[in-house]
């Protein structure tokens, strides 16, 4: 029973007691010192000891060589990445500075309230489109769903329309709604004022986004939902108002409040038809300063505003979760 | 004339025929049961008596009116004719008490405070009042099926059909679902049930008919369906089920 055949290869002791030392590894991390050189000696500790037979010992070493090569990636590229961006923002003499954070427009109180009171413009866009895109996409998403063959041309105009406009950037929309409606005189709209075509072009480009989602969120409801509630003698109608709708908009609030951060952003188009919004006062500034410092409180005033929305939408998500999970 | 006339009914999907031909009578009263093996149409015969399936040919008459075909309303005669389903579909984003209480307000325009009061009767009935609150996904499959079977009741309907109801759920709960059923076709309930529960549609049954390949091979009471079938294909139907230890 001792013989060993060539196919069963070497015996198996000789593998039991093997014992990693990341070499390779830790002489890759040197490239941050302060993590590569304690994982270079742990990792030469390892192999001492593995070769006096002294395996759990070696094998604690080098899994103590391992940890600091990873501190080495983790620490060591964070280090280097904000020393590259602190060295250019000194570097020229701290031209770089000057044109990103001028003191004396990031200090200046006018600067400020004039840059204020521009973004509450955005804010205001903002918001009136979340509320109308809300709506109108909902009803887009419905007309699209229609059943029968009555209904294909109106579906078909809807896909036109999302289509079309989810086709178009949004800045051109922009340009066609707030200068091309004013100037053709369209009817009704021809007299908005510049914010209420921002609102509009804002509220097209995006009602066509959320519609898309609406859309996904009505068809992931089973039919066999429909089917209960048209059993029970409830119209069509009333199917996809107290039954369809209510579970598919649950569904997709996550995903459409998503969209809602890119239509926060994209507020900052609206300054190409001459609304004094938080980029063309940011612009005044620049022109008349000759930095662009304005242009980082613009930017420092959307993140205030999008990434408390993110961590609020994470919240909805994690608790949503948890709800399917644990059940209600 | 019966209550429920179904005639030469034939329904296809795709250009296969699920049923080729379908001929029944059900009398006020009657509970009739729809055995078979599986896929021999005995869901598609019940989702097109209420018309959630529209039918190819043939005609299907309630109460001597006509309700399959062209230019009918099907809302209105879903009114008088519920059906419950093998997988409850109860609505998962209301409470045991809206669920029953949505069609009778919103289709009959019965007011909330009526509505609530007759759905909690039914509820009582079926001893879930204390669940009126609460959702569906906190409940077991046999106490879904319950509400699921209240929720039709609760519009009043002449006629109920039951497709398998007792499918999904776990052994235990099959008995508390079957009961109520049983209480209903004492009360009088003309009933169409699909099931392959054979003791169930022994024991309740007016009337079995035997489905095979979309058409009724074997119809009659249940003592000589189960006692004493005629065609061949049914005596290998039930032989199959007897020995898996199903009747
Ligand atoms: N919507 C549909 N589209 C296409 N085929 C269908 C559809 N619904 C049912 N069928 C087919 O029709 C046949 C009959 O189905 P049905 O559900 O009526 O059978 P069943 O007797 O109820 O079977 P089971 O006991 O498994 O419930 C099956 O072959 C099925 O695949
Ligand atoms: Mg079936």
């Amino acid at each position: 029973m001792n013989h060993t055949s060539a196919l069963t290869g070497p015996p198996a002791a000789k593998r039991v007691g093997r014992v990693l030392t990341y070499r390779k590894a830790a002489i890759a991390s040197l490239f941050f010192p302060p993590a590569g050189i304690p994982a270079l000696i742990h990792s030469i500790k390892a192999s001492r000891l593995a070769e006096q037979g002294e395996t759990e010992p070696a094998r604690e070493q080098g899994e103590k060589a391992r940890d600091w090569a990873w501190y080495s990636v983790g620490v060591g590229l964070s280090v280097y990445l904000v020393a590259f961006m602190v060295w250019l923002l000194f570097t020229n003499g701290g031209s770089v500075r000057k044109v990103f954070l001028d003191w004396s427009i990031l200090t200046s109180w006018d600067a400020w309230h004039s840059m204020l009171k521009g973004f509450w413009i955005n804010v205001q866009v903002f918001l009136i489109a979340e509320v109308i895109v809300l709506i109108w996409a909902l009803v887009v998403a419905i007309v699209r769903l229609l059943p029968g063959k009555a209904c294909r041309p109106i579906r078909f105009l809807a896909t036109v329309y999302v289509d079309t406009f989810r086709a178009f950037p949004a800045i051109l929309v922009v340009y066609l709604v707030g200068l091309g409606f004013a100037q053709a005189k369209v009817p009704i709209v021809g007299s908005f004022s510049d914010i209420q075509y921002a609102i509009l072009a804002l509220s097209l480009t995006y009602g066509a986004y959320v519609s898309e989602v609406y859309r996904a969120g009505i068809e992931s409801i089973h039919w066999s939902q429909v089917a209960a509630a048209r059993s029970l003698g409830l119209s069509y109608t009333q199917t996809m108002r107290h039954v369809v709708v209510p579970q598919a908009v649950r569904r997709v609030i996550p995903p459409l409040l998503n969209d809602f951060i890119g239509l926060q952003k994209d507020t900052a188009i609206i300054s190409v038809i001459g609304v004094l919004d938080v980029v063309s006062r940011a612009r005044f500034i620049n022109n008349a300063r000759g930095t662009l410092a304005a242009y980082s409180i613009a930017a420092f005033l959307f993140l205030c505003v999008t990434i408390p929305f993110t961590r609020w939408l994470e919240w909805l998500q994690r608790r949503r979760q948890l709800r399917t999970e644990g059940g209600r | 004339m019966a209550f429920l006339e179904i005639q030469r009914v034939y329904k296809k999907f795709g250009s296969v025929y699920v049923l080729s031909g379908i001929s029944l009578d059900v009398e006020l009263h009657q509970v009739v049961c729809l055995i078979g093996a599986s896929g021999s149409g005995k869901s598609t015969l019940l989702r097109c008596i209420n018309a959630l399936e529209v039918i190819d040919d043939g005609v299907i008459l309630l109460d001597g009116d006509r309700v399959s075909g062209r230019g009918i309303d099907v809302d209105s005669l879903r009114q008088e004719v519920g059906i419950v389903f093998q997988s409850f579909n109860l609505f998962p984003h209301m409470s045991v008490l809206d669920n029953v209480t949505l069609a009778p307000r919103k289709v009959l325009g019965t007011s909330r405070e009526e509505a609530e009061a007759t759905a909690m009767g039914l509820l009582g009935r079926v001893g879930l009042a204390d669940k009126a609150t609460a959702f569906p996904d906190r409940l077991s499959g046999g106490q879904q099926q319950r509400v699921a079977i209240v929720r039709a009741l609760a519009m009043g309907p002449k006629l109920m059909l039951l497709d398998e109801i007792t499918s999904a759920l776990d052994p235990e709960l099959v008995a508390e679902v079957l009961n109520i059923v049983r209480d209903l076709a004492e009360e009088g309930m003309t009933m169409m049930l699909a099931t392959h529960e054979m003791g169930f549609a022994k024991e309740v049954s007016s009337k079995v008919c035997f489905l095979d390949q979309g058409v009724i091979l074997e119809e009659g009471p249940p003592e000589q369906i189960f006692g004493d079938p005629v065609e061949e294909r049914t005596r290998a139907f039930l032989k199959r089920i007897v020995d898996a230890g199903r009747l």
